[in-house]
């Protein structure tokens, strides 16, 4: 293939040029990144001095150390928690024979991704307050004497977010299962198994691949997450994300910023590095069935 | 017949478990919506009074006019940029091999991965050492590369969905590339290239956490604005913008679902 005559690739370069451009752009931002990770602070002063590490020292203060744990642990509650809840909604989605079914539940779990991370974190600001839907409601029947502090609490922030990552999952774990040929189940059917013993031992297993894709997808968008932990968290809970932006915009510390999304985006790839390797035998057990 | 039975009790379980959800999903928007008619300015349900003055604020808060035009703006840049870099390049990792193809392909998709703000950041520091500074075209980098992902996926899905013995037919026939292109191809990706501007312009709309870090005052769109505002006042304005939000975007897909096939754009339809 790699001898193939140019002639058969008319317009290669105008098609992938401006692709190109992009991917520099791109290259060069997290570049620099890494280079004002590795350089000395000047307070007061937007430059940056000479080579030095203390950056990542200074990560390891509790403080930080603690927020990169607190991180890690609120992407992987919030991606179970999704997962749970997007599955039913996702096999639904695709084994519905209703038309009018299949498009309200496309349209409702998707509409979600596409109205930003302000616009959904707010209207759970509205649900979660003390003033809020769900404390009105619980008042007016009885079931609390004084508003539940939900709003600022680590249960909160997991609550919007696992909105937020729905319909991703959503979609992903669709996906997959929209691929998963029908005649397998057909033949467990006809060999007398029950649509339970049907669903564990065919349809689970088949779909692990979108659910680990739709997986690691979740855990990568809350670890991306910022309007949700900085406004529901309400500084309360500390994310990887806020501090970023604490220390870029309050303090003008973007060496330390640099460290700390670098170290940031490092341990996120090796959690979801991990969990695919993880799963790995899950997925062999769909593959060889 | 305990077994028809059991799968009918399922059936239904089913059904009530996915309702269940799917108000979990639905909740928010319907909270948002009781609020931003409410008159009293504190948050309560259900409303005594009904108003439309959080509306009328929402219109006429300046902020929030800029921030629209702005986030028009960049919108309408980012996404047709985008829809042309991404398709000719969905494009031509579909047809062709060429050297760094899988690298240049894992670069385009790791905003997927790589948080934004990260990107954010990186591009913000770039700007300043170029001296480039804080204007519109950053913004608009910044979101072509957000959405690029997004545009890719969906004009490579219609690439693999088209029957490429359509351009061999023209082919044979003495058709050059060139107008295989023009009055083959591109014709038949329509949809796919509809739909994934379509969602690169609402994905774009909508970016906030890297739009946060490369605009400033003077280019800042409307998430920007909204979460700018939720930070200082807490009256009900911004959930008056949330409805006119949710409103148009559900508009919008309900629409893009009746003419381009919502199920196969995203890739979910049965097989």
């Amino acid at each position: 293939m790699t001898s193939r005559p140019l002639t058969s690739r008319p317009f290669l370069g105008w098609f992938v040029s401006p692709a190109g451009l992009v991917a520099v752009s791109l290259v060069a931002a997290m570049a620099v990144v890494f280079q004002y990770s590795v350089r000395t602070y000047i307070p007061g002063s937007l430059d940056v001095g000479g080579f030095t590490l203390q950056n990542f020292a200074a990560l390891l203060r509790p403080l930080y150390a603690w927020a990169f744990w607190a991180t890690i642990l609120l992407c992987f509650q919030t991606a179970v928690f999704t997962l749970i809840l997007a599955y039913p909604v996702a096999y639904a989605l695709v084994r519905t024979r209703s038309p009018f079914l299949r498009s309200f539940i496309l349209i409702a779990s998707v509409t979600p991704l596409f109205l930003g991370e302000v616009v959904r974190t707010y209207s759970w600001m509205i649900v979660l307050g003390n003033n809020g839907f769900l404390n009105t409601l619980l008042l007016k029947l009885g079931l609390v004497q004084r508003p539940l502090q939900m709003m600022f609490t680590t249960g909160g922030v997991v609550a919007a977010l696992v909105h937020v990552t729905m319909p991703i999952m959503v979609i992903m774990l669709a996906a997959g299962l929209s691929h998963i040929d029908r005649n397998y189940e057909k033949a467990a059917a006809s060999l007398g198994a029950g649509p339970i013993r049907i669903f564990l031992t065919i349809t689970l297993p088949l779909s692990m691949p979108g659910v680990v894709a739709g997986f690691s997808t979740a855990f990568a968008w809350t670890f991306s997450a910022f309007a949700t932990p900085q406004l529901i968290g309400g500084g309360r809970v500390s994310t990887v994300s806020t501090l970023v932006y604490q220390l870029g915009f309050s303090s003008f510390n973007f060496p330390f910023a640099a460290s700390l999304s670098i170290v940031g985006l490092a341990l996120s790839l090796a959690v979801i590095a991990l969990m695919k390797q993880a799963a790995r035998p899950l997925e062999r057990l769909g593959a060889a069935t | 017949m305990t077994g028809r039975f059991t799968a009918k009790a399922l059936r239904w379980s089913g059904y009530v478990l996915v309702a269940v959800i799917l108000l979990f999903v639905i909740l928010p928007a319907i909270v948002v919506a009781l609020t931003a008619f409410n008159d009293r300015a504190i948050l309560a349900f259900p409303p005594q009074v009904w108003s439309l003055r959080w509306f009328t604020r929402a219109f006429d808060y300046a902020d929030f006019r800029k921030g629209f035009w702005n986030g028009l703006t960049v919108t309408l840049w980012a996404s047709s940029l985008a829809l042309v870099i991404g398709a000719a390049f969905a494009f031509a990792i579909h047809r062709y091999t060429f050297r760094f193809k899988r690298t240049l392909e894992g670069i385009l998709l790791s905003p997927l991965i790589i948080p934004h703000y990260t990107i954010g950041l990186g591009l913000l520091m770039l700007a300043a050492q170029t001296g480039a500074g804080r204007g519109f075209p950053l913004v608009i980098l910044a979101h072509v590369i957000m959405v690029l992902p997004f545009v890719m996926r969906s004009v490579f899905i219609s690439l693999q969905n088209l029957d490429t013995r359509l351009e061999l037919a023209a082919s044979s026939l003495g058709a050059s590339p060139l107008r295989i292109l023009f009055t083959i191809t591109l014709p038949l990706l329509l949809p796919g290239l509809l739909s994934g501007w379509l969602f690169a312009a609402i994905l774009s709309f909508n970016e906030f956490t890297a739009t946060l870090f490369v605009s400033s005052q003077a280019t800042q769109t409307l998430p920007v604005a909204m979460y700018n505002y939720v930070r200082e006042y807490a009256d009900p304005t911004l959930a008056a913008l949330s409805v006119i939000y949710i409103v148009v975007t559900a508009t919008l897909l309900t629409l893009a679902n009746a003419f381009l096939g919502l199920g196969k754009i995203l890739n979910v339809d049965a097989h």
